[in-house]
């Protein structure tokens, strides 16, 4: 049961990596999640899916560069202390 | 006697005990930091149950007298205090966050964070009895129980970010929500240490309902609508999934307890 902060920590690093690999044009147009398709009404409020929509296209715009720097660091360390 | 043995539990709350400058002070007597909130003053009915609490804070056994205040007790010395009727709920709806003085029934940092630390100090005692103790598995358990809780807040988030539930609920009063079943999980490793296995599960079972009730009732205030809030059932897709929604969030808290607890009394 050694669920500690480090693994969380980890597995969120993990997790924004995958969600920043979704690229817009090449895959997510093609299930069906891309930016610009069919988010519905204006008065409405979004559904389940346009607001995951928005929240990857999100997290890929505003991560993308602080990525660079904390998978860096993260390499850096791992191949230090193991 | 052995020289790594975890301290009492009962020296954990009393060191703690002065946690002035981080927490609000939920008694009605002394200097009041709580006003500059601009908050309405109380009505009178508000300031008898804060000065009411103030007195029960000198005398717990009071709280232990009434069966239904003690009920309360295990939710918090504050609304143990409100002893008129079985209003335990959310009082004040209003724009501004309320501070505890004014209304009783809102959510504070004191009791989840006594509470868990009283379960860390719990956790290790339990440890200790068993022979499984060591002075690392202290900071073990409590990283990861500060890692459960911190999941269940952000799993939280994210959902009422998706189900966009505009709802006056700030980061900091989901991880007061999410504390309270702290006190859930005392009661049966306490229960458990005492009465053995069958004692553990007995206390646990009604903390883990005890528990989903309270959040089920504090949430539907904040997260349902207006008319679903009053009980009157709301037709409608989205009412429908802020309700599955306040399920969850309550279903998930007598399993996280249970979850957090069970391998400590093997």
């Amino acid at each position: 049961m050694a669920f500690t902060l480090y693994s969380l920590l980890q597995a969120s690093l993990l997790i924004v990596n995958a969600v920043a690999v979704l690229h817009e044009e090449r895959f997510l147009r093609h299930v069906g999640w891309g930016s610009d398709q069919g988010i519905g009404g204006f008065g409405e409020e979004p559904g389940i899916k346009a607001q995951l929509t928005n929240l990857i296209r999100s997290i890929r715009t505003v991560m993308r560069v602080p990525l660079i720097a904390l998978n860096s660091i993260t390499i850096v360390l791992l191949l230090l202390f193991g | 006697m052995d020289p790594a043995a975890p301290p009492p539990k009962r020296r954990g709350p009393a060191r703690l005990a002065d946690p002035r400058p981080l927490f609000e002070d939920t008694s009605a007597t002394g200097a009041s930091p709580g006003r500059g909130f601009g908050a309405p003053p109380p009505p009178p009915s508000a300031s008898a149950a804060a000065s009411s609490s103030s007195a029960a804070f000198g005398a717990p056994a009071a709280f232990l007298s009434e069966p239904v205040s003690s009920l309360a007790a295990a939710y918090g010395s504050s609304l143990a205090s409100h002893v008129e009727g079985n209003d335990w709920q959310v009082r004040y709806q209003q724009d501004t966050p309320v501070a505890p003085r004014f209304d009783v029934n809102a959510p504070d940092l004191y009791i989840p964070a006594m509470a868990f630390l009283t379960y860390i100090l719990l956790a290790g005692l339990a440890l200790g009895t068993q022979n499984r103790f060591s002075p690392d598995s202290l900071g073990l358990v409590a990283s990861s129980a500060l890692a459960w809780l911190l999941l269940e807040v952000l799993s939280v988030l994210l959902s009422l970010y998706l189900v966009t539930v505009s709802t006056d609920l700030t980061p900091i009063d989901l991880l007061a929500f999410a504390g309270y079943k702290y006190v859930g999980m005392i009661v049966g490793l306490l229960a458990g240490l005492l009465l053995g296995r069958a004692g553990y599960y007995a206390a646990l079972s009604w903390c883990c309902l005890s528990s989903f009730i309270f959040t089920i009732r504090t949430l539907r205030l904040k997260l349902l609508s207006e008319a679903a809030a009053e009980g009157v059932p709301v037709r409608g897709a989205r009412n429908q999934l802020r309700l599955y929604l306040t399920t969850a969030i309550g279903a998930a808290q007598p399993l996280l307890m249970y979850w957090l607890t069970f391998h400590l009394l093997r």
